[in-house]
């Protein structure tokens, strides 16, 4: 065989190889979003999502306190978490810029984006549930909280930096201080680009289960009160799914699969915002 | 006016005061952290800790070796199975799938990353540790297996949850990194050192090996070190998967355990406080370790290639 022909043969090798290997992403995708549909469309039911929680081997009860613990921990921890995240993305961009301390913080943040979730959920459990001496769904909601800051500070940052810095001279020409030129000039024109980061950091915190295991434990009763342990749809998802009845582990799917649609959901949803604000 | 200034004043400083908490919790998270281990550090040591494989609650004796084997091992065959399928995939991307193509696979792969952690794991231990058990680890334990030397890692009990098992799933979760990094750094190669290639006739695996692959190498190895640090920490996944069998297995088809799965098993768990703090400490080693990995791909890496 000559080179030529040599050179081709391993150049077509290589292309099919590297189809293939599309076609195995595609495959895993496939597989668990089918398992997910299989499992979790044939549970589904209004008793899961209203019914309340089951007693052990009970054939009959739903997630209401999955979800609305769900819920009431998501909302607190971007309650916290967005303030906190904008305006210390703020602080980076129209304060700090590329001077020494913002480029320390901004490295800080971006480290603390990869922490491994668990070390956080370690974390608040010492900061917050061993001295209380007792779970609280606002430990996870700061657990979550915390993940998600980063998130916000990274694209906060970004999508402020990139409002031309005309329009921010026109308004100090006019006289404007450096509070109103953000909030009324910065802000308006990056106001989609701060938006995505926030849909993006609650899609991803949506589904953490680790940091949750110790701080918002679980509780399989309904309950609004922050103070006490609270269920998640994750950490439910995991005690039912490695419970020994068949029927939490059925309701384990069907959250399986409301919690996966509403987070690649609200992905979908931050790609559309941030699609809109590039153009 | 004067009103005007104090509001400006009060913005700045509460902006910096935000910016300030950001590096305030990751600095008390590392001392916190050390705090709570302090207890296990002086009982075992730092070296005696790392190595020991006694790993007995009730004896109250614990040494974190099981763990961190299962840590690294895994995360190093995770990195293994997915580096290659994910360059396959970025390749794929940017030179072979047609344009309309490229869009909607790409989504797809990104998608894998949107997944929770813990679907994974339920997947796993429902659908995949099956699947390895009744199919895949028969054939491995019949062929690798008979293998000598590393004939003792493919063989043995083979229940579908273990290390390999635990490894794939690993490396199905870090593909979409691995590869969106990927391709993002074969698409920063200008194309005019393609064209130049081309022109030359070399064939489009040509291009690759000898202009994309050395001009994007860079921003590759920083993925796939930041990969490798995602790996160490993922939680729920391996938890499903892994055995939880605080042991070093002979095989690689056997349970086993890592830091995150004791972690989240054993936490609640944890009835003296020289088990909380071992745990702790088990906390911290993960955390120094990401934390080493994070900086190393970041630093060394990806900050060389956005400049």
């Amino acid at each position: 065989m000559d080179a030529f022909k040599k050179r081709k043969l391993v150049n077509n090798i290589v292309l099919i190889l590297s189809t293939l290997a599309a076609l195995l992403g595609l495959l895993w995708l496939f597989w668990i979003l089918g398992t997910l549909l299989y499992k979790g469309l044939g549970s589904l039911s209004l008793e899961v999502i209203i019914g309340d929680p089951p007693s052990p081997g009970d054939n009959h009860g739903g997630l209401k306190h999955a979800i609305v613990g769900q819920t009431l921990i998501v909302l607190t921890a971007t309650v916290i978490g967005i303030p906190l995240g904008i305006l210390a993305g703020t602080f980076l961009s129209e304060y700090g810029k590329n001077g020494r301390i913002a480029n320390i913080i901004r490295d800080l943040s971006d480290i603390m984006m990869s922490i491994p979730s668990i070390v956080v959920g370690t974390f608040v459990y010492a900061l917050m549930v061993k001295p209380l001496g007792h779970f609280s769904g606002l430990a996870g909601s700061v657990s979550l909280a915390i993940m998600m800051i980063p998130i916000i500070v990274r694209t906060t940052d970004d999508m402020l930096r990139m409002v031309p810095p005309e329009l921010r001279e026109a308004a100090y020409a006019l006289g404007a201080t450096k509070y109103r030129v953000i909030k009324d000039v910065v802000y308006k024109a990056a106001i989609t680009g701060v938006i995505t980061g926030v849909i993006l950091s609650v899609a991803r915190i949506g589904g953490e289960t680790a940091p949750l295991l110790f701080t918002s434990f679980n509780n399989n009763f309904f309950t609004l009160n922050m103070f006490q342990p609270m269920a998640s749809l994750t950490v439910t998802m995991y005690d039912y799914a490695m419970s020994p009845y068949k029927y939490w582990q059925d309701l384990a799917w069907a959250a399986a699969i409301l919690l996966t649609f509403g987070v690649l959901g609200a992905n979908i949803l931050g790609r559309v915002v941030a699609h809109k604000f590039k153009k | 006016m004067r009103k005007d200034f104090l509001v400006d004043w009060t913005f700045g400083k509460v902006a910096l005061l935000s910016a300030l908490i950001v590096v305030f919790i990751l600095v008390s998270l590392f001392i916190v952290l050390y705090k709570e281990s302090s207890l296990a550090v002086s009982t075992f040591g730092v070296w005696k800790f790392i190595t020991s494989t006694v790993w007995n609650p009730p004896m109250e004796k614990f040494g974190g070796a099981p763990a961190i084997f299962g840590t690294i091992v895994s995360t190093v065959i995770s990195i293994a199975i997915a580096v290659p399928v994910a360059i396959g995939i970025a390749i794929f991307l940017t030179e072979i799938a047609p344009h309309f193509l490229r869009t909607p696979v790409g989504v797809a792969i990104e998608l894998l990353a949107a997944i929770p952690s813990i679907i994974y794991g339920m997947w796993g231990l429902f659908f995949f540790a099956p699947f390895m058990r009744d199919k895949v680890q028969p054939v491995i334990h019949a062929t690798l297996g008979k293998l000598p030397v590393i004939g003792q890692w493919f063989s043995g009990y083979t229940p579908g949850i273990g290390l390999l098992t635990a490894s794939i799933v690993l490396s199905i979760m870090i593909l979409p990194f691995t590869a969106a990094i990927s391709r993002d750094s074969f698409n920063m190669v200008p194309d005019i050192l393609k064209e130049s290639a081309y022109a030359l006739g070399a064939t489009k695996w040509d291009v690759m090996k000898d202009v994309v692959i050395p001009y994007a190498k860079l921003g590759v190895i920083g993925g796939i070190i930041l990969s490798l640090g995602r790996a160490l920490g993922e939680t729920m996944a391996v938890t499903f998967v892994m055995g939880n069998q605080p042991v070093i297995p002979k095989s690689l088809l056997e349970p086993a355990t890592s830091i995150t799965v004791t972690l989240a098993n054993e936490f609640t768990e944890a009835d003296t406080d020289l088990y909380l703090s071992s745990l702790f400490y088990l906390a911290l080693i993960l955390f120094v370790m990401s934390f080493i990995v994070i900086v190393i791909g970041k630093f060394l890496f990806l900050k060389k290639v956005e400049r």
